[in-house]
């Protein structure tokens, strides 16, 4: 069933910071939020991992997955705590944990690090790696949840060209099999990967819509406040040129 | 940081081995300095005959031997160990919750508290219907709990972040530091005397019912500690990560404030406040064994528990006449090995 959120507002104080009437997006596949900056892309991610109050009401699959089924990655990630990788990945298995690490504890974690590359780091130390392979190891913990629903805010922001199109091709092909939702900075990146786009402005919803439809010039200008172009690539993907602010 | 493994593949098997290595190199460590401190002392027996007391046991026939050996140092003996285990424990503990490596049991006013309950005792106890060795430990205990007790409700009304943890910690560390600064200012010469001693912490004041006392007390938070070892772990990713792991990141630091409370309530009572371990233990800890709490917490106990034990028989070999109290040997001996822990850093 799909997810739908009704009636969904967040409020610090008396401050409204997101009201959404009424969203609703497919059971399953890679949905990306966009908006500038206060838009309200991490207010919505983290209302919905259930680590900020709401209003209203979230549906997914007749109800709402267990903590355990969601997945949720902060944008402030950084770990300098001095643990191995691989212990890292493993506590995504907290509450499963024992004194001893059994046989299948490894298994997992040796496949969360193979999904995502991360093999060969195994036996680092979390304080010795950089931002963006910080952040895929957060990446590879959170899938060792299995989850149902992944929220992501802007798992994509301290990594490079390659892993930025490595990590999104994962989520892509992971998100046959579950609802991933992605606060995103890079609005071609969302183009190309992206189902569907969510686009926000000021804490109100904007646009739900295929990319097409929500990158277009007439749509995105007047909520980034830029004159942009919406063009296709040799393989028919979109891209979006900004070429001023306006 | 050697110690870990960098070349095996899955990033575990041997990390694990070393890591159980240096726990039981501290182990034995302990074992042997803990026989050390039971040949060394005034009446200065032999190894052989305290091993030979030892196999005895309590009620051997040479009464002179038993007697000292399980009555006068063997309570000691413990008590430094346990007391060592206890600030180990809680220290880490501290540090974790308070993602601070300057905290230490004492950091948010529990030592201050002690302190304060154990002077308001031995100054106005003689109008108590108890004895002084029972009314100070309970007040000093008492007292830990009060202040705890404060930092808790503090924490459970506005939020347990480790700011205001630290904050609320200072206030009533210097509240109780100022209350008693005044019992002392009252306290006639000779009373005055006392209450200094006894916040010097001294392990001459062990008896086997301090030793039962703070054996139950460990023996009933150790389990609880144990169900946290994961959550504490997961804390060090920082709180966002932590919370987002499903974890309360705001309950665990309270029930494990708790639980400080409790284990260093438990070792300051009997023995007065003994500096410095409580802060130096988890720094060696974590350098042996990295922040893997299931590894941390039982090396930054036994670790708590050979630095207060080293104490101990140091205090002894300097002074062998008048056993200098062990607090103000730690502190002097815990300086250079935090130097060296830090240096030993800046390496790696």
């Amino acid at each position: 069933m799909n997810l739908i959120l009704t009636d969904f507002s967040v409020h610090a104080g008396q401050r409204r910071l997101l009201h959404l009437p009424e969203l609703a997006l497919p059971a399953t596949g890679l949905i990306g939020i966009i908006g500038p900056n206060g838009a309200g892309k991490s207010t919505l991610l983290h209302a919905m991992a259930g680590l900020v109050a709401h209003a209203g009401t979230k549906t997914l699959d007749d109800g709402w997955p267990a903590p355990a089924r969601i997945g949720f990655l902060p944008q402030n990630f950084a770990v300098s705590a001095a643990i191995s990788v691989a212990e890292c990945v493993l506590l995504g298995r907290r509450e499963q944990l024992g004194w001893r690490v059994t046989t299948r504890d490894r298994a997992e974690v040796a496949r969360a690090l193979e999904m995502l590359d991360l093999s060969h780091l195994a036996g680092i130390r979390m304080d010795c790696l950089s931002g963006g392979q910080q952040q895929r190891v957060l990446l590879a913990q959170r899938l060792l949840r299995h989850p149902r629903l992944l929220l992501l805010d802007e798992p994509t922001s301290a990594l490079d060209m390659r892993h930025q199109l490595e990590v999104l091709t994962r989520l892509k092909s992971l998100s046959q099999g579950m609802l991933v939702i992605a606060a995103l900075h890079d609005l071609t990146l969302a183009g190309r990967f992206a189902d569907h786009l969510v686009l926000l402005e000021a804490g109100t919803l904007k646009v739900s819509a295929h990319p097409s439809k929500a990158l277009a010039p007439g749509v995105l200008n007047p909520v980034y406040g830029i004159h942009s172009e919406l063009l296709l690539d040799q393989s028919n993907h979109l891209v979006v040129v900004a070429h001023r602010a306006s | 940081m050697s110690v870990l493994a960098h070349d095996r593949r899955d990033g575990f098997t041997r990390a694990g081995i070393s890591r159980m290595g240096a726990v039981c190199a501290a182990l034995i460590l302990l074992s042997t300095l803990m026989v050390a401190d039971l040949v060394t002392g005034p009446a200065g027996l032999p190894l052989s005959e305290v091993l030979h007391g030892l196999r005895e046991g309590p009620s051997g026939e040479d009464r002179r031997l038993a007697t000292i050996l399980w009555h006068l140092r063997m309570p000691q003996t413990l008590m430094a160990a346990l007391v060592g285990a206890a600030l180990g424990i809680s220290g880490l503990m501290m540090q974790t919750i308070l993602n601070n490596p300057l905290a230490s049991p004492y950091t948010l006013g529990f030592s201050a508290a002690a302190g304060f309950g154990a002077a308001s005792v031995i100054l106005f106890g003689t109008a108590l219907p108890v004895a002084m060795w029972i009314g100070v430990p309970i007040a000093a205990f008492a007292a830990t709990l009060a202040a705890a007790g404060l930092v808790y409700l503090v924490a459970r009304f506005r939020g347990a972040s480790p700011e205001l943890l630290v904050l609320a910690g200072i206030a009533v560390l210097f509240l109780f530091q100022s209350l008693q600064s005044l019992l002392q200012f009252m306290a006639a010469p000779e009373v005055l005397q006392q209450i200094v001693f006894w916040l010097f912490g001294s392990l001459l004041k062990a008896t086997w019912t301090s030793v039962k006392v703070l054996s139950v007390i460990l023996a009933l938070a150790l389990p609880l500690i144990a169900r946290e070892v994961w959550n504490l772990t997961a804390l060090r990713l920082g709180d966002g990560n932590a919370a987002s792991l499903g974890l309360n990141v705001e309950a665990l630091r309270r029930r494990v404030l708790v639980l400080v409370a409790l284990l260093t309530a438990g070792a300051v009572c009997f023995t007065g406040t003994i500096g410095f371990v409580g802060l130096i233990a988890p720094h060696v800890g974590r350098a042996l064994v990295g922040e893997d709490h299931r590894f941390g917490l039982p090396l930054a106990g036994i670790v708590g528990a050979v630095v207060l034990v080293a104490a101990s028989v140091t205090g002894k070999l300097i002074s062998p006449g008048a056993v200098i109290p062990v607090g103000i040997i730690t502190a002097i001996a815990g300086i250079p090995m935090l130097f060296g822990v830090i240096l030993m850093r800046g390496r790696t």
